[in-house]
């Protein structure tokens, strides 16, 4: 009875629902977790992907084990670890003074924050290829600039293995502090006036009121931004890459750019496959566990 | 809304210093995009003085670098050409160099756009549906679902780059578009997910209801009342799922060479003559930023949902 009167109307929802959801669940099953598995099996071989004929060896844990006793990947965890905390901070610190001063909504607000905005929209690759060419020692422009203000003479942002890793966060700066800018000023825009005449009326000070009303009220959304931008650097490749490709030496080799040159240079597939699980669980604990963390902030 | 000022109301002068303040710094934060698109019409001799110059004597230089593959050639042999029949040829001649035929830079952006379209349409049809249902039905697991799909996004591109290099040279997509499209759609498809189930969560519910009421199939309801209220949502998605698959790096450098590799791998490679020919590298770079910089500026409305997944909506 019950079929008869579905079947007039077309298919259930039931089945229209997973109709529509299963070619995206498949699809990413495929081409991402699948992927994933394969390198997790891949992990406790020895295996080369561009030598086909020799035989693949299972050897257990070894792989992990040879990785995370190297010194030379810890270092490149380090340098990772550098590039992270300095990129994150300024652009939070920087982010938020920006929305603190565009929620004042003078004239051409507007159009100041989509400007301010491209940055961030532009393809990293080609961002890092046009800051090698700013970068120039003897021609680039910010070497000029710099000059301009104190004769330092001839350096070299990246060639300098001192100056190699500010300036990759200088060029992360530069192009994602509108991030966490429009974030905090999404933030700074959801708190109800009252609050602050309510404050005003019981004779706080402008700082008090920032430290009570605004910052937690933004605080939540710079945790949000945190976690995007976290994930983001940690997974930091093309920028860099076209930048500096890692040099000079290895001064600015992130752990990702250190991976693609195991398995597409050494072509050690069993050993980076072990290097990308490690990654990938280190950023997915990470995540969850921050996730978490940011719940409980925001449910306060 | 609001007659009386409140007292928190900024004061002029403090808004104007904010003002002062933005204003340097969208300024400083311009000069590198600036100085790029400026360098596009240098000439070569121009791109590379110290100390820099601002004002220069423009030159197409750059743009026909960019387009073109070239030779140098002895005095004489130039001598014993016919004078050069377009603008580009006697600009090249004046270099003493032949144009030998077109360079690669217009298959590579040409790839970006068939590949960047090809996968854009992809998530964006297979994101709505999904979408919908997400928004609409009773899904088991919906939240674990929900999340699985967004996880994808923290994979390191690198990290399963390696199995899905092997498998593309087993299934033969390696270096070309299908593969491509059938990746950037897989990276695409958790934000377009999370993007459009926002924008229809948004439709009221009782529209669709009172179609079906009045005799309309489920499906005829999606198509006929949902999708075309949510065009401005799916038009919104579509750009950041363009934008995204235009800008990307990791999977391109690695996955392609020759018959399908887009522009950002590419650019970088442009070399002239004794070293990195500036102009056309910046001349390539402002014809493929260009794009997004408009789509910025259309978008600038949901910018802020699109980069955060829908999580922040203002």
């Amino acid at each position: 009875m019950k079929k008869l009167v579905i079947k007039s109307k077309g298919l259930s929802d039931k089945a229209i629902g997973w109709l529509f959801i299963a070619p995206t669940i498949i699809l990413l099953l495929l081409i991402n977790v699948y992927p994933l598995i394969y390198a997790i099996r891949m992990s406790f071989t020895n295996f080369y992907a561009n030598k086909l004929t020799q035989v693949v060896k299972n050897v257990g844990l070894k792989n992990y084990y040879k990785i995370l006793g190297k010194e030379a990947i810890w270092e490149k965890m380090q340098i990772t670890a550098h590039f992270m905390f300095w990129t994150l901070s300024l652009q939070i610190i920087i982010g938020l003074s920006l929305a603190l001063l565009l929620n004042k909504k003078f004239k051409g607000n507007e159009l100041l924050t989509t400007t301010i905005v491209l940055p961030m929209m532009l393809s990293p690759a080609v961002v890092g290829v046009f800051w090698g060419y700013l970068y120039n020692p003897q021609v680039g422009l910010f070497t000029y600039i710099v000059n301009f203000f104190y004769d330092f003479g001839s350096f070299d942002m990246l060639g300098s293995g001192t100056l190699a890793p500010w300036a990759i966060v200088i060029v992360d700066t530069w192009m994602w502090t509108p991030f966490t800018m429009l974030i905090c000023l999404a933030g700074l825009r959801s708190i109800p006036g009252y609050l602050y005449e309510a404050a005003e009326v019981d004779r706080a000070s402008k700082w008090q009121q920032f430290v009570y009303i605004t910052l937690p009220s933004v605080l939540p959304f710079l945790l949000l931004a945190l976690l995007f931008r976290g994930i983001e650097n940690f997974k930091m490749f093309d920028m860099v890459m076209e930048l500096t490709g890692g040099g000079p030496g290895s001064m600015t080799e992130l752990t990702s750019m250190n991976l693609k040159r195991e398995a597409f240079e050494k072509w050690k597939t069993g050993y980076s496959s072990a290097y990308a699980v490690i990654l990938f669980v280190t950023i997915f604990g990470f995540g969850n566990v921050y996730v978490k963390v940011m719940n409980k902030i925001k449910d306060r | 809304m609001d007659t009386s000022r409140s007292p928190m109301e900024p004061s002029g002068f403090s808004k104007k210093i904010a003002a002062f303040i933005i204003i340097v710094y969208t300024v400083v934060t311009l000069i590198p995009i600036t100085w790029i698109v400026l360098t596009g019409f240098k000439s070569v001799d121009s791109a590379v003085s110290y100390p820099p110059e601002v004002i220069f004597e423009p030159s197409l230089e750059g743009y026909v670098n960019l387009f073109t593959a070239r030779t140098r050639q002895s005095e004489e042999y130039l001598d014993s050409l016919p004078p050069p029949e377009t603008w580009y040829e006697e600009l090249v001649r004046s270099k003493d160099m032949v144009i030998t035929g077109p360079s690669k830079f217009f298959s590579r952006y040409l790839n970006s756009m068939i590949i960047g379209f090809g996968a854009t349409f992809l998530s964006i049809f297979l994101g709505t549906l999904a979408a919908y249902a997400f928004s609409r039905f009773k899904v088991p697991l919906k939240d674990d679902l929900m999340f699985f799909i967004l996880s994808t996004r923290m994979f390191p591109p690198i990290a399963v780059a390696v199995p899905i290099f092997i498998m593309y040279r087993k299934l033969g997509l390696g270096d070309t578009h299908i593969g491509m499209i059938i990746l950037y759609t897989v990276v695409n498809l958790s934000l377009a997910v999370w993007l459009l189930k926002g924008f229809m969560d948004e439709i009221p519910k009782e529209y669709e209801e009172a179609a079906m009421i009045d005799g309309y199939t489920r499906f005829q309801a999606f198509f006929k009342i949902v999708l075309p209220q949510a065009t401005t949502g799916i038009a919104a998605t579509a750009i950041f799922c363009m934008i995204f698959s235009w800008n990307e790096y990791a999977f391109a450098v690695l996955l392609t060479q020759f018959n399908a590799q887009t522009a950002p791998p590419f650019i970088p490679t442009i070399i002239g003559e004794g070293g990195i020919d500036w102009p056309a590298i910046a001349a390539g770079t402002t014809l493929f930023l260009l794009p997004v910089m408009i789509f910025t500026v259309v978008l600038r409305k949901h910018l802020l949902r699109g980069i955060t997944f829908g999580a922040v909506r203002k």
